[in-house]
């Protein structure tokens, strides 16, 4: 079994983000970019799938630019086998959306034939939380969303799901399209041999032409701006003085 | 314009709250027809009926979407989506689930999670954890979006719009329910909440979380919970607050032993009070608090909920 993984590169999830002065996006100047924790937890799964012997075969594979080479490269020395890089903007503040993600991603499964594809429930920066769902519908073929807990069988797949109500355990055919929550897994840290080991890994790249898919995008982005601020408040010397501010400021209590 | 708005049912029963939030984001775009898919909801479509706004209710009664699988109601919604110019539901993970499906099969792009509406085709929608908040436009032909409920308060009812039977489409038969695991509770549910109390890491165990949930009965609030609370086992997953977990937007949340990390001041900061309690002076949840008490939660705690 193939299994394909793709990942974002995004701004670590330790930044905390700046919105540019002049309303056109966050500034990406001397920002830390890193792998998007959701699709890092993804690679872990796929990883541990082919260490127990489910798995013959882990792509990676990134849509962006070309600093995204740097996280196929983790990918790649988490235990990934080889990477794909789409190489689909220049810009680093180009966002390629979801359904040309998506669009892409089925033109290589068309190509590559995964039985399983495993990647991050949403990207720390847009958080859309759509690839996957539009994947699954490009390809006709099952999803399961929100992934905790999967496990492998001959033809389907049992995926716990964490839903709004608790968990609900869904029971899928293959192929299909499995985005994982982060309670899937911990992902290891790469070792140095295998940071070593990930350059001579099987690298390529190819373009959104190549693949007959138009990235243009469909939402004109009209402004970022940041969102309302929060004052702080006050500090209370004790439970008291709590209670006394709360009857105060609310009917609740 | 014509608006297709997916009601939120679970297991035949309508998310009376949830719906009508998302209604009042609907109702800014045009005239609205409401889909109730699930099996044995009849009595969900009549309830929605009253609503205040709804033109029509669509009621596809079927077995099939009984634990609203997406292959299948995506299906369903498909078969429908051109006639309307927007197709909306509650960024809920059952219309997150379904929405994006639905968008990519009629070849839209999807909006998520929009915290308001502009006009008909320019939305606004919270990036970064919240961190940045991005206008788009959106010139597809049907629009597909998800609304963040919290942003929104409930349309009341007083209505009474006819209700439709709508044919089940076919079954793709792609996936299968096995089973639900949930833990049911009398408390009011996290999302339509007027008050919140939520615990964190600094809570300790499992055991000690009782304290959280002894405060929260004692004024009848949701429980609700840090990532780390949960990842530690303290607290089950539907109970998490933030980026990844659930939005909310009560009148009062009460964080304890909660750092207060972006990815979980995403989840709260549009609280009307926030309080906060940790031992930690420098904890950055103090600077989004309207009332911080820097104190041992073992101590204060119990001792809140008993002078309440
Ligand atoms: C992609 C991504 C998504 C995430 N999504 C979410 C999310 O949705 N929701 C979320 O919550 N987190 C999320 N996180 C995790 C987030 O970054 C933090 O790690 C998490 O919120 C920390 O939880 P905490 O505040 O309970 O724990 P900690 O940060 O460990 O804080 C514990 C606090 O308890 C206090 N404390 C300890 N003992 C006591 C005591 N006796 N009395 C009083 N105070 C005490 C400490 O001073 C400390 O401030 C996400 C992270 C990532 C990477």
């Amino acid at each position: 079994m193939k299994v394909l993984v793709p990942v974002k590169r995004v701004i670590d999830y330790n930044v905390k983000v700046r919105v540019r002065p002049d309303g056109s996006g966050v500034d990406l100047a001397n920002v830390k970019m890193s792998i998007n924790p959701f699709d890092e937890i993804a690679v872990e799964e796929a990883v541990r799938l082919k260490e127990a012997g489910k798995a013959e075969e882990v792509i990676v594979i990134s849509v962006g630019v070309p600093q995204a080479q740097t996280v196929l490269r983790t990918a790649l020395a988490l235990g990934a086998d080889r990477a794909i890089l789409v190489h689909a903007a220049d810009d680093p503040h180009t966002d390629i959306e979801p359904l040309a993600v998506a669009k892409i991603l089925k033109a290589v499964a068309d190509e590559e034939k995964p039985t399983l594809i495993l990647m991050g429930k949403q990207a720390i920066d847009n958080d859309l939380n759509a690839t996957g769902q539009m994947l699954a519908a490009l390809m006709g073929c099952a999803q399961a969303t929100f992934a905790s807990g999967l496990e492998v069988g001959e033809g389907s797949a049992t995926v716990v799901r964490e839903v709004d109500g608790g968990l609900q355990v869904v029971k899928v055919g293959l192929p299909c399209v499995v985005t994982v929550d982060l309670r899937m897994n911990e992902p290891r840290y790469p070792s140095l041999p295998n940071i070593q080991r990930a350059k001579r890994k099987p690298f390529a790249t190819i373009t959104p032409e190549e693949l007959g898919v138009d990235v243009a995008p469909r939402l004109e982005i009209l402004e970022t701006v940041e969102p309302p601020e929060r004052k702080a408040g006050e500090i209370v010397n004790s439970v008291d003085e709590l209670l006394e501010k709360l009857r105060e400021e609310t009917e609740v209590v | 314009m014509a608006v297709l708005l997916i009601a939120e049912i679970n297991g035949g029963e309508l998310s009376a709250d949830l719906t009508a939030k998302s209604l009042t984001a609907a109702r800014q775009l045009g005239d609205v027809t409401v889909l109730c898919a699930g099996a044995a909801c009849s009595g969900a479509a009549n309830e929605i009926a009253a609503f205040e706004g709804v033109s029509k209710v669509l009621c596809a009664d079927d077995p099939k979407y009984g634990n609203a699988l997406a292959e299948p109601v995506a299906d369903l919604i498909v078969g429908i989506a051109c006639e309307y110019d927007h197709v909306v539901g509650p960024a809920t993970t059952t219309a997150q689930n379904i929405l994006p499906r639905v968008a990519a099969l009629i070849d839209s792009m999807m909006i998520s999670d929009i915290s308001a509406v502009i006009d008909g085709e320019t939305f606004e929608r919270p990036i970064y954890a919240g961190n940045a908040v991005q206008r788009v436009r959106s010139r597809d032909k049907t629009k597909v979006i998800t609304i963040r409920t919290a942003a929104y308060d409930a349309t009341g009812t007083g209505n009474s719009a006819p209700v439709e039977s709508l044919s089940a489409a076919g079954d793709p038969g792609l996936s299968e329910w096995l089973e639900d695991r949930v833990a049911e509770n009398d408390r009011p549910e996290l999302t339509s909440a007027k008050i919140v109390v939520s615990g964190g890491r600094g809570v300790g165990s499992i055991e000690d979380f009782s304290l959280i949930s002894s405060l929260a009965d004692k004024i009848g609030a949701a429980v609700g919970a840090s990532r780390a609370a949960v990842d530690s086992g303290y607290a089950p997953n539907d109970w998490q607050v933030g980026q990844t977990g659930k939005v909310v937007a009560p009148d009062l949340y009460i964080a304890v032993g909660i750092s207060g990390a972006i990815q979980h001041l995403a989840g709260m900061k549009d609280s009307k009070i926030i309080v906060a309690i940790n031992k930690d002076e420098d904890a950055p949840i103090f600077q989004v608090a309207d009332f911080g008490l820097v104190a041992n939660l073992f101590e204060a705690v119990p001792e809140l909920t008993d002078k309440l």
